[in-house]
């Protein structure tokens, strides 16, 4: 069967996914750490230029607005706590990279090894008028169950993060053996235990 | 060009994606970098979730679930990861996991 896609979106799905796995080795190739942010985040668009032409428009859409918002934030983070962010002084961080790479390589080689050894079942297909509206209906009908996870998942993850990256915590709020009546909080008016 | 040739030139790609991401995830010692190990990683699931969508079963919407669970997958390790940075260098000035090696139960 031949594909549904144009020739030339053949052509930009071959061309991005090439810059998508260029970048990404970028990523751990440049020295600045800024740079290495900015080669990860053309890596997701190129990802995401390959889910377009894969009707995919809504998670493409998604994954790009987050992927964007996610690498300012982390340039944000390396300039306040990492050393060297800008790579002004070239300088390797790595541990054990002949061992990762092998790890890496041969992960690759395994996949690789077998997607192109499995006989694939695709056929003809019906395709959905929008693909977005299909999503859509599955997370409020059939799939409802997995949002429901995802959302209790993320809920905790704003309780926990909040708490590992908050700076007082009980001890120092109601002492060591956690006995003061009131919370001794640089603004007074903080809730008793 | 046929279906099968496309599908497999796009999860080779996302193979390759997740070989280099695995590589950045174990070889890199600063924990941001790590982090950005695992999300080449994830990004190589969220192309072969979209590949998978579109040639095997477009007329249902398990393989964009997929995709929206590696995304949320994304988010989370994101945030939490950034949670014990923040964590890590307030009491201890580490910015580097040999740094901590300590903590190695």
């Amino acid at each position: 069967m031949l594909t549904d896609l144009s020739a030339w979106a053949v052509t930009a799905v071959v061309v991005l996914g090439a810059l998508s796995v260029a970048a990404g080795i970028a990523v751990f190739v440049v020295d600045s750490m800024a740079r290495a942010t900015f080669a990860l985040l053309a890596s997701f668009l190129a990802v995401t230029g390959v889910l377009i032409a894969f009707d995919l428009d809504y998670l493409a859409f998604v994954t790009a607005l987050m992927m964007t918002i996610e690498m300012a934030i982390m340039a944000v983070f390396m300039i306040m706590f990492m050393m060297n962010p800008a790579g002004l002084m070239p300088m390797t961080m790595v541990h054990n990279a002949r061992g990762s790479a092998l790890v890496g390589a041969g992960a690759f080689v395994a996949l690789t090894v077998g997607i192109w050894t499995i006989d694939w079942p695709v056929g003809e297909v019906t395709r959905p008028a929008d693909s977005t509206r299909q999503l859509g209906e599955a997370i409020m009908g059939s799939h409802m169950l997995a949002m429901l996870v995802i959302g209790v998942g993320l809920f905790a993850t704003i309780i926990s993060g909040t708490l590992l990256a908050t700076a007082r915590g009980r001890y120092d709020r109601f002492g060591a053996d956690l006995r003061a009546a009131r919370p001794n909080d640089p603004v007074p008016g903080g809730l008793p235990r | 060009m046929s279906a099968e040739l496309v599908l497999q030139i796009v999860l080779t790609v996302a193979a390759a994606l997740i070989g280099v991401g695995l590589f950045g995830a174990l070889s890199q010692q600063s924990i941001v970098m790590i982090m950005m190990g695992f999300e080449l990683a994830l990004n190589g699931v969220l192309l072969a979730g979209g590949a998978a969508w579109y040639f095997f079963a477009p007329d249902r919407a398990d393989a964009q679930m997929l995709v929206v669970v590696a995304l949320v997958v994304m988010a989370v390790e994101m945030a939490m990861g950034f949670a014990a940075v923040i964590a890590a260098y307030r009491t201890r000035q580490v910015d580097m996991i040999d740094m901590a090696a300590d903590l190695k139960g």
